[in-house]
């Protein structure tokens, strides 16, 4: 973006009319990552707070940091997170019951007490006006030339000048990072690994079908894997249906057999398409 | 627009955060949390920056996204670690150092 361009944004309502907009969305985004019930919604949710921020931090002259933000944070970190929640489960069900009595009721007081005094604090700053990045970002000469190819290179020449130092030191923290995590998530094998031998002696030893479970029903009139497929004789195959599916059937109160099936399919058709099974 | 705007959605977002951490007890919400509360921090710095008119707070968000991450893998190695053995990622499960 060029001086010019960045200036007409300031001047125009350009940037309010981005705030409002966006701001209360930002705000309301947040609650729900608070208050959802569903653990994937919240992070949902904290995914659009930080799109927003991104865009809040292009609208100050913080180009590099926006893609920042969307490449690191919505990139990386949420997918982290999300990735997370799916390994620990996604249904696992938050206790409602209050642990420490009166803990909410003292949350909120403390949330809205701090929070009055956050804005008092900031109220009271006394910030008058700001100088805005222009200058920062495109430094000119003594004869009034732009020096610089703006934000991303005035940031990377303090990176790699001024704080050079704490950006080496940042790659040791990274690399910490690293290790520290696959030391905590490795898990170290206590038994020895069961061998494909080992797994059919035992699948075989105990009984339970050495075969692959039977498929669901296909019928003229029935196309779905919630219909048990018939037995040759007459009777319908419990096995053949997932479990989940049946377990969602009951739950929507469907029954895993439609009775219109076993009147339509009489006693010799269906052993009949047994035998062709 | 004034940038004051900016500090006061920022107060409101690190606010919500802590709420956040002390109200739910599930440890991966707790953590989302904090990862508002460091947004938020990031939004003020990098309003600060402007109102000063030089680029030191953009870098001073540019290392707190650094540590965030790092934070967040340790961090979420933790919780699979807890989960491992507690078979539950609440916080109220870890309270063993308490007995």
């Amino acid at each position: 973006m060029s001086p010019t361009i960045l200036a007409a944004m300031h001047t125009s309502g350009t940037e309010a009319a981005l705030f409002w907009i966006f701001g209360p969305i930002a705000v309301l985004a947040a609650l729900g990552v608070v208050f959802a019930r569903n653990t994937v919604h919240a992070a949902l949710m904290l995914g659009g707070v930080m799109l927003i921020l991104a865009l809040f931090y292009a609208a100050q002259d913080a180009p590099f940091l926006a893609f920042v933000q969307v490449i690191v944070y919505t990139g990386a970190v949420m997918m982290l997170f999300l990735f997370v929640l799916m390994l620990v489960g996604v249904d696992t069900k938050e206790r409602l019951v209050e642990t420490l009595r009166g803990q909410r009721l003292a949350t909120v007081v403390a949330g809205l007490g701090f929070l009055l005094l956050l804005i008092a604090g900031i109220g009271n700053a006394a910030i008058r006006t700001s100088e805005g990045l222009a200058n920062a970002n495109y430094p000119t000469n003594a004869a009034g030339q732009i020096q610089s190819g703006g934000n991303i290179y005035q940031v990377a020449k303090l990176i790699f000048t001024r704080y050079v130092f704490a950006f080496e030191v940042t790659s040791a923290l990274l690399i910490t990072a690293a290790l520290g995590a696959m030391v905590l998530a490795h898990r170290q094998r206590v038994m020895p690994r069961r061998t494909q031998y080992e797994l059919m002696r035992e699948r075989f030893v105990r009984g339970a079908h050495p075969t692959p479970l039977p498929g669901p029903g296909v019928y003229a009139r029935h196309n779905a894997v919630d219909t048990p497929a018939l037995l040759p004789d007459g009777s319908f195959s419990e096995l053949s249906v997932p479990t989940r599916i049946r377990e969602l059937s009951a739950e929507q109160g469907r029954r895993p057999v439609p009775s219109s099936l076993g009147s339509a399919a009489g006693s010799d058709r269906s052993s009949a398409e047994g035998d062709e099974r | 627009m004034s940038p004051m705007f900016y500090l006061y959605l920022s107060a409101v977002l690190f606010t919500l955060g802590a709420v956040g951490v002390l109200l739910r007890r599930n440890a991966i919400v707790v953590f989302m949390c904090i990862e508002l509360m460091l947004n938020a921090a990031n939004l003020a710095l990098v309003t600060f920056s402007r109102i000063n008119g030089n680029l030191d707070g953009q870098i001073i968000a540019f290392f707190v996204m650094v540590v965030a991450a790092a934070e967040v893998v340790v961090g979420l190695a933790v919780i699979v670690a807890v989960f491992r053995t507690r078979r539950s990622a609440s916080v109220d499960d870890v309270n063993l150092l308490k007995y």
